[in-house]
């Protein structure tokens, strides 16, 4: 296994967990932060998810991939409150989420990010971060009007903003609007802005889409990092180079179910998982997309 | 042409009734469609709800003065409430259609046979200011500042009202500047992320319904006390949209942009008609086939020519800026 030399104790920690789970869909995980039952939404006739027992563990990386229209992003969309499915119940560090806003899943430490960047943008960079941040004082009306009652807050805000700006190479642009930013600074800037709220468990909707290579390296760094300090990233991702680079487990969604799951070497050999994607035609060059789902392996 | 006349007609205009007036409805749209991005269609009826409670309570029902502020304000809250609670979860343009209905159906109840004990129907009700006038600490006799004279009644109020523009821009400049005002603007720019970020978006909306509703209907107390009548007439679709055009003209999302439209615009609307009269007055040529009342068109004309204009070279508004704006393109 290819272990990168700046990967610490949390990813052997993450590896070894996983290690003894079945390559099964729904398997059971040692640590589970999200479990996820029965979840099923569907759109007129469409059964757009229905995925039946699903479990992420905790402090690891997990990639849920799947060919374009599985379900990833509604599946995300229904964990984090921004879609009500028609039945089932998922539970975030042992609390049923069913039925709670968006917002206070995200507080209760479960944010996400979106497939379709949304950059506040007439909002300077900074002021992105700021309102990243959970619990704040100034945010309430009455207080919002007495600014001693919230400055000390807001410096404390401030230079936690700024040291994640740092982290992300985007304090030169601190002071730009947020709309002024390249598509790839925006994911970036997005995803450091899930991050003032100091969350338990972040969800990627696709964060490297449309980023430059060179980029791209740096925000893998940045995911890895998530998981030194002890958070869990579930992420969606098409490139699969990218998929076995960083994630720990991968969770294989098509037409709205979980068909596959496995560390990403294995489940990138299972051939449920090349039929999805490729419909079959496992004659085929599997290469046709750019990407390689088998590693050259002479065995 | 009196010069003189002109002059003090303009300046009565830009810093008069009107321009308080609607200053204040600007002054609430800015804290909703300015900054929150609501789309609030309804300004007027929150100004009517204000006027007439207190008219109707003082005129009607012989409660004091502050009984009818008070009342009118806390109409002004229901009004927001029973607008936001149904449409506020909704999308955008559902408070749009909402608001713009609502405002409607207030000034045909204020206007309707039915209830003509109570609002006073088409004639609207106009003694009821005696109270707010009793408080006036200026000696009576007239006062003139530059070419304007004004009688010590006239002075108070516009004195009271230019005060409470004062206070509603304070109001809006603390919370604008404030965590609380940033999550407006972050919901203005895009809801979804406001919510991924653990804010209440509702509750945000809500409160910014509710506040610019209560600044804009202290525009509607002025206007009654100011013409120490009430009219439903005033509080039709107009109304609100001279609001919407005065915000514009002096730029959304910024504290003043209100009031430095509400001063441009009413200078414009007024000047304009002066200054045509007395041209038709002195027999200018061209201009005089015009009777008096079709000049007092062709200013409407001439004013929203001038805003087409300005939306052209200045979209932003007066104070806005453009470089904000042009990020929309992206
Ligand atoms: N609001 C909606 N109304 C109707 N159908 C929808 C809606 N949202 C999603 N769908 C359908 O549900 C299915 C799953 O969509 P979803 O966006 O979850 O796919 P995805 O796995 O995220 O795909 P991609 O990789 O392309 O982002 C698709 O067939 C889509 O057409
Ligand atoms: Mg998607």
């Amino acid at each position: 296994m290819p272990d990168s030399p700046v990967a610490g104790s949390r990813k052997e920690a993450a590896v070894q967990a996983l290690a003894a789970v079945p390559n099964v869909p729904g398997a059971p995980k040692p640590d589970p932060i999200l479990v996820a039952d029965h979840v099923m939404r569907r759109f007129g006739g469409l059964t757009a998810v229905d995925v039946d027992h699903v479990e992420i563990q905790r402090g690891a990386i997990t990639a849920l991939i799947g060919p374009n229209g599985a379900g990833k992003t509604t599946f995300f969309n229904l964990l984090t409150g921004f879609d009500t499915p028609d039945s089932g119940s998922w539970l975030f560090n042992g609390k049923d989420l069913a039925g709670i806003p968006a917002y206070r899943v995200a507080r209760m430490g479960m944010v996400r990010t979106f497939q379709l960047t949304k950059a506040l943008s007439r909002m300077k960079v900074i002021e992105n971060m700021r309102l990243g941040s959970t619990g704040q004082t100034g945010e309430r009306l009455w207080a919002s009007m007495l600014p001693f009652t919230w400055r000390k807050q807001e410096r404390e805000i401030t230079s936690r903003a700024d040291a994640l700006l740092e982290r992300f190479n985007l304090l030169a642009k601190r002071e730009d609007f947020a709309g002024s930013l390249s598509g790839g600074q925006r994911k970036l800037l997005e995803m450091a802005r899930a991050l003032m709220s100091g969350p338990e468990m972040v969800m990627l909707d696709e964060p490297m889409a449309g980023v430059n290579p060179a980029l791209t390296q740096s925000l893998l760094q940045h995911i890895k990092d998530l998981r030194e300090q002890g958070m869990t990233v579930l992420f969606v991702e098409h490139d699969m180079d990218m998929v076995r680079d960083i994630s720990d487990w991968v969770i294989v969604m098509a037409q709205g179910r979980v068909i596959a799951e496995g560390p990403p070497e294995d489940v990138m050999k299972d051939s449920a998982v090349i039929d999805a994607y490729l419909g079959g035609h496992h004659d085929k060059a599997l290469t046709a997309s750019g990407v390689s789902f088998t590693e050259e392996d002479p065995a | 042409m009196d010069w003189s006349f002109i002059i003090s007609t303009t300046l009565l205009a830009a810093f008069g009734i009107e321009a308080i007036v609607f200053g204040l409805a600007a002054i609430g749209l800015n804290l909703q469609f300015g900054y929150t991005g609501l789309l609030n269609f309804g300004q007027s009826a929150f100004l009517a709800v204000a006027a007439y409670s207190l008219a109707t309570l003082v005129s009607q029902m012989g409660f004091s003065f502050w009984i009818g502020i008070v009342v009118g304000i806390l109409a002004a809250v229901l009004l927001a409430l029973l607008l936001g609670v149904p449409t506020l979860r909704l999308r955008a343009d559902y408070l749009a259609i909402v608001t713009i209905a609502a405002a409607e159906i207030v000034r045909l109840l204020l206007r309707s046979v039915t209830l003509k004990e109570w609002f006073g129907g088409s004639d609207g009700i106009n003694d009821f200011s005696r109270g707010f006038y009793d408080l006036n600490p200026i000696a009576i006799g007239r006062y003139t500042i530059g070419p304007i004279s004004l009688s010590q009644d006239q002075l108070f109020i516009i004195i009271v009202g230019w005060c409470l523009v004062a206070l509603a821009l304070l109001v809006t400049w603390l919370l604008v500047r404030s965590p609380w005002g940033r999550v407006l603007k972050g919901i203005r720019e895009d809801e979804d992320a406001v919510r991924s970020l653990g804010k209440n978006v509702y509750l945000y909306k809500m409160q910014a319904l509710i506040i610019g509703g209560v600044l804009g209907c202290l525009g509607g107390f002025v206007y009654a006390l100011g013409r120490q009548a009430v009219n439903p007439d005033f509080f039709g679709t107009d109304s609100t949209f001279f609001a919407y055009a005065i915000l514009i003209l002096g730029g959304a999302a910024r504290v003043f942009g209100p009031v430095l439209g509400a001063i441009i615009f009413w200078a414009l609307i007024q000047g304009s008609d002066v200054i045509l009269r007395s041209l038709i007055d002195a027999g200018v040529p061209v201009v005089s086939l015009m009777t008096a009342s079709q000049a007092a068109i062709i200013r409407f004309i001439l004013v929203g020519a001038g805003l087409m204009i300005l939306m052209i070279y200045r979209p932003q508004g007066i104070l806005g800026d453009r470089k904000e704006l042009a990020l929309d393109a992206r």
